[in-house]
C-alpha cells in the first residue's frame, strides 16, 4: 500500500486514492492549517496556510527535501513522500502568512458573529504571534447588506479565501458571487440587481472561515459559546440532511449541515428551506397542552380516555377502528402506535398519512438560465417528509400491505368508521379541508400533532406532541440511509415527544427511550433488523447495506 | 502510590520549657497587648449614617454603562459581561445598530436593551474586566434602595443615568484604559500594548522600544 510520512507518521493510503497533503495529515490525525481548501469545492492554493515542506525519499534511503514550500492543499500525495509540517521553516511561514491575512482584518471580535467559531482567532492562537506588528491605519471597505435575502456582508473581515464564490460558481453553478478589484482594494460582491438568493446560499455563511459572510437570520442573536449543539437530521425534506441543532435555553437559534460521508456531497452542505425553514417549532401555534371531552387537560385523564376509547372500540367492532400514521413520525412512533393497536386487534386497520411532495426534485448545479447541469452534486427532494420509507416498513410488517391514508379517510366520510387516531407531525398538516370534513365524521377523532389545525379543532381527544427537535427516534431517507434524531430542546408548555405519549398510552413498563425501542423493533421488524446497533452513531445506518447486522429477537429489547 | 520510607519525614512536637509549662509569659504577653489596644483607643466603627464611610477607589459598588465622545452608550453588546458574570446577572438583547442614523453609522452592533439585576449581583467586578471597551464599570454608590425586585433591575437607562451622575465624581475615575479591542476605546490614547507572545530574537520588532510594536522614529 501507498505509504507517506506525516511528520515522521506514516500514513498509508489507497493506490487509486487522491489525497493531498492536509487530507493525509487529517488521516493521520494532524492538523494542517488551511483556509481556501474545502473537500468539494476545487482547489486554488490562495491563502498559503497550508503551506509544507515536501521531500522524497531517494533509493539510498536518504531524504531530499524540495527547497521551496509547497501549498499542501495542492499537492497530492504519493508513495514514499515526507510531509514536514512543523518545522521552523514552515512555523515561519504560518506565522507571516496569517500577519498577512490579519494586516487589514479589523479587530472586532466583540461584535463579530463568528467570534468563538472562527477560524482567524483559532489560527492566530495555535499558529500566529499574540501581536501585530502594523503601525498603519487598516484598510476599511463598506459592509454590503445587499448580497442576499439572508446573506450580509462584513467586507473588511475577508480574507479572500473565495470558498464563498467558488460554491456559487461550482456547486449551486448559480455564480451570483464574483471578486471586484485587484491587490489591497479586492472586495467580494455582487453583479448590481443579481443578489445571492438562490436555495443553497446559506452555505456560504458556512463556508466563510472568518465573520465576513453572516446569516441575517442569526445575526447578533446569541454569541455562539452559548449555543449548546446536538447532532440530528434535517426533517425538510426526504434527504434527511445531518445537522446539528444549535440551542440555548430550549430555543433554537440554528441549524447548520454537518459532515456524513453517506450523503450528498459529503454532508457539507444543507438548502436553505432546511436551514430556515424550522420556525414551527417556535411558533405561536403550538399545541402546549393536550384536551378531551369536557374541558379535561390532564394528561393522565386524556390518555386513559383516548386508552378506554381504543380497546372499546377494537372489542365490539375493530374493523371500525383505524390509525392514520404520518410519514412524519419516526419509526419509534410507528411501532408503538402499531404495535400497540394491532394488539388490540388485528383487524385494524392502519394507514399512511399524506407524503407531501412539492413540485419536483430541484438538481444543482444550475446554468445561467436556471436549468439543471450533470453531474447532479446535490438534490432537494419534492417530497418534503423525512420518513416516509421509515414508517412505510413499519406498516408493511404489522399489516403485510401500505394502506394509503387517503382510503381511510374516504371510509371515515362514508360513515364506515367509528374510531380513527391520527398521528400527524406534518406543519402543513397535509389534510385538505374536504378530508378534515370526512375525519370529522368519525365519533371519535383522536389527533396527535404539533399545531393547532382545523384537523385537531374537529378532533374529540388532542395530544400535544413534540417537533422534530424535540424528539429522540430514527428516520429514514430516501435511500434507505437510517439516522438518529435527537431531543434538543424541551417542548413548549405541556407538550410531550410523540413516543413518550405513545409508550405511555400503550401502557409500557418504564420511561421512553428511544434506543431501547429502536433494539426492540429491529428484532421484530425484518426491514429494519439493522437497527439492532441500538446508537446509529453519526453518520446513520445504510438498511439496504449488505453489511446489515441479523437481527435476533433474543437481544431486542431485552434489557427493559 | 506508596511513599518510600527514605520520603517520610518524621515531626517531633517542640519540647516545652518551664516557664513555658506555667503559661505565664504568655498571659503577660496577652495582657500587654489588652493594655495597649485600651491607652491608644482608635475607633473602628463609623456612626452610619450619620457619618459616611470614606471608600476606597476601587471600591465596587453599583455599574453604570459609560458613553462615548457622542454620548452614545459605548457598550458594543458583545456580552462578554454576560459570560464572565457568574451569578447570572446581566441580560443583554443585542441588535444592529441604526445605520441611518448618523449617529451610529460607525457602529455595527449595540444593545438594544440592557438589564442588570443588582439583587442578583455579588460585586465581583468580572463584568468590568471582562469588558473589551470599558463601558461597563462599578462606582462607588452602595446605598441603592428600591420597594420592589423589579425596581433593583437597571435597564439601560438607569445605567446611563448612572453614568451622568458619576462620572465627575472623584470616587469614579475611568478605570478601565485597555480596550483596545473595540471601536469605543480610546484607542489614540492609549500606551502600546505588549505583546500576548514572546518576541522572537531575529524578529525585526525586537529592536524596537517596545518590544512587539514598530513605532515609526519621528
Amino acid at each position: 500500500m501507498p505509504t507517506v510520512t506525516v511528520n515522521g507518521t506514516p500514513v498509508t493510503f489507497g493506490e487509486n486514492e487522491k489525497l493531498n497533503c492536509v487530507q493525509a495529515a487529517q488521516r493521520a490525525g494532524m492538523e494542517i492549517p488551511h483556509y481556501c481548501w474545502h473537500p468539494e469545492l476545487s482547489v486554488v492554493a490562495s491563502c498559503r496556510m497550508c503551506l509544507v515542506e515536501v521531500g522524497d525519499v531517494k533509493p539510498d534511503g536518504s531524504v531530499a527535501m524540495q527547497p521551496k514550500l509547497f501549498p499542501g492543499c495542492q499537492t497530492p500525495v504519493k508513495d514514499g513522500m515526507v510531509v514536514v509540517s512543523n518545522s521552523p521553516k514552515v512555523e515561519t511561514a504560518q506565522k507571516a502568512t496569517l500577519e498577512y491575512l490579519l494586516l487589514n482584518h479589523p479587530l472586532d471580535c466583540p461584535v463579530c458573529d463568528q467570534a468563538g467559531e472562527c477560524g482567524l482567532q483559532d489560527y492566530s492562537y495555535e499558529y500566529g504571534r499574540g501581536y501585530s506588528r502594523l503601525d498603519e491605519p487598516k484598510n476599511l471597505k463598506p459592509d454590503k447588506d445587499y448580497i442576499g435575502e439572508q446573506i450580509t456582508l462584513f467586507t473588511d473581515r475577508c480574507i479572500m479565501c473565495t470558498r464563498c464564490v467558488r460554491f456559487t460558481r461550482e456547486f449551486s453553478g448559480t455564480g451570483e458571487l464574483q471578486v471586484i478589484n485587484r491587490g489591497s482594494k479586492e472586495e467580494i460582491d455582487i453583479f448590481p440587481g443579481e443578489p445571492c438568493d438562490n436555495k443553497l446560499s446559506g452555505n456560504v455563511v458556512d463556508l466563510c472561515p472568518v465573520g465576513a459572510l453572516c446569516s441575517k437570520d442569526f445575526l447578533y442573536q446569541q454569541r455562539v459559546w452559548w449555543l449548546k449543539g446536538k447532532d440530528s437530521a434535517c426533517a425538510g425534506c426526504s434527504n434527511n440532511c445531518s445537522i446539528r441543532i444549535d440551542q440555548n435555553n430550549d430555543t433554537v437559534y440554528r441549524v447548520v449541515p454537518r459532515p456524513n460521508p453517506r450523503l450528498q456531497a459529503g454532508g457539507h452542505f444543507m438548502c436553505d428551506d432546511g436551514r430556515f425553514g424550522w420556525k414551527y417549532v417556535h411558533s405561536e401555534n403550538r399545541l402546549t397542552q393536550p384536551s378531551g371531552p369536557g374541558g379535561v387537560t390532564d394528561w393522565t385523564a386524556v390518555l386513559t380516555g383516548v386508552r378506554e376509547t381504543l380497546v372499546k372500540g377494537a372489542a365490539e367492532s375493530p374493523k371500525r377502528v383505524a390509525a392514520i400514521i404520518s410519514p412524519w413520525a419516526t419509526v419509534e412512533e410507528a411501532y408503538l402506535l402499531c404495535s400497540y393497536l394491532k394488539g388490540l386487534s388485528p383487524d385494524i386497520r392502519i394507514g399512511l398519512g399524506p407524503v407531501r411532495v412539492v413540485g419536483e426534485d430541484d438538481t444543482y448545479p444550475k446554468d445561467p438560465a436556471g436549468r439543471p447541469v450533470e453531474p447532479v452534486r446535490f438534490t432537494i427532494r419534492a417530497e418534503k417528509c423525512p420518513n416516509r420509507r421509515g414508517v412505510e416498513a413499519v406498516l408493511q410488517h404489522f399489516q403485510g400491505t401500505i394502506l394509503q391514508g387517503s382510503q381511510l379517510v374516504k371510509a371515515a366520510g362514508a360513515g364506515e368508521l367509528d374510531v380513527v387516531y391520527v398521528l400527524g407531525g406534518d406543519p402543513e398538516l397535509g389534510y385538505s379541508d374536504d378530508d378534515v370534513a370526512a375525519l370529522s365524521r368519525v365519533k371519535t377523532l383522536i389527533v396527535e400533532d404539533l399545531l393547532a389545525s382545523p384537523l385537531t379543532r374537529a378532533a374529540t381527544y388532542v395530544l400535544a406532541g413534540g417537533s422534530w427537535a424535540e424528539k429522540d427516534g430514527t428516520i429514514v431517507n430516501h435511500q434507505g440511509l437510517a439516522q438518529a434524531i435527537r431531543r434538543a430542546i424541551r417542548g413548549p408548555g405541556d407538550a410531550r415527544q410523540d413516543g413518550r405519549i405513545l409508550s405511555e398510552l400503550a401502557q409500557r413498563r418504564g420511561l421512553y427511550h428511544a434506543t431501547t425501542v429502536r433494539q426492540e423493533l429491529a428484532g421484530v421488524v425484518p426491514a429494519l433488523a439493522a437497527l439492532i446497533v441500538g446508537d446509529l452513531g453519526d453518520e446513520g445506518i445504510d438498511l439496504t447495506g449488505p453489511a446489515a447486522p441479523v437481527a435476533t429477537l433474543q437481544t431486542a429489547g431485552s434489557s427493559n | 502510590m506508596a511513599v518510600a520510607a527514605q520520603d517520610v519525614i518524621w515531626a517531633e512536637p517542640p519540647k516545652i520549657g518551664f516557664w513555658e509549662s506555667t503559661y505565664l509569659p504568655a498571659i503577660l504577653t496577652g495582657l500587654g497587648i489588652t493594655t495597649k489596644h485600651v491607652i491608644n483607643y482608635k475607633p473602628v466603627t463609623l456612626q452610619y449614617p450619620e457619618v459616611e464611610p470614606d471608600l476606597p477607589v476601587h471600591y465596587k459598588g453599583i455599574h453604570r454603562l459609560n458613553r462615548d465622545e457622542k454620548e452614545r452608550v459605548k457598550c458594543v453588546a458583545c456580552m462578554m459581561c454576560a459570560t464572565a458574570c457568574p451569578a447570572d446577572c446581566i441580560t443583554i438583547v443585542a441588535a444592529a445598530a441604526p445605520k441611518d442614523d448618523p449617529l451610529w453609522v460607525d457602529r455595527d452592533k449595540y444593545p438594544a436593551s440592557f438589564e442588570i439585576d443588582e439583587l442578583k449581583c455579588i460585586y465581583c467586578g468580572m463584568c468590568e474586566e471582562a469588558c473589551p471597551c470599558d463601558a461597563i464599570e462599578l462606582t462607588h454608590i452602595y446605598d441603592v434602595t428600591g420597594t420592589t425586585r423589579s425596581e433593583m433591575i437597571y435597564d439601560k437607562e438607569k445605567l446611563l443615568a448612572v453614568y451622568d451622575e458619576t462620572k465627575n465624581h472623584p470616587k469614579d475615575p475611568p478605570r478601565t484604559h485597555r480596550g483596545a479591542l473595540s471601536g469605543t476605546s480610546e484607542f489614540s490614547t492609549l500606551p502600546p500594548l505588549g505583546p500576548a507572545t514572546p518576541v522572537l530574537n531575529d524578529d525585526r520588532s525586537a529592536k524596537a522600544p517596545t518590544p512587539g510594536v514598530i513605532r515609526p522614529t519621528h
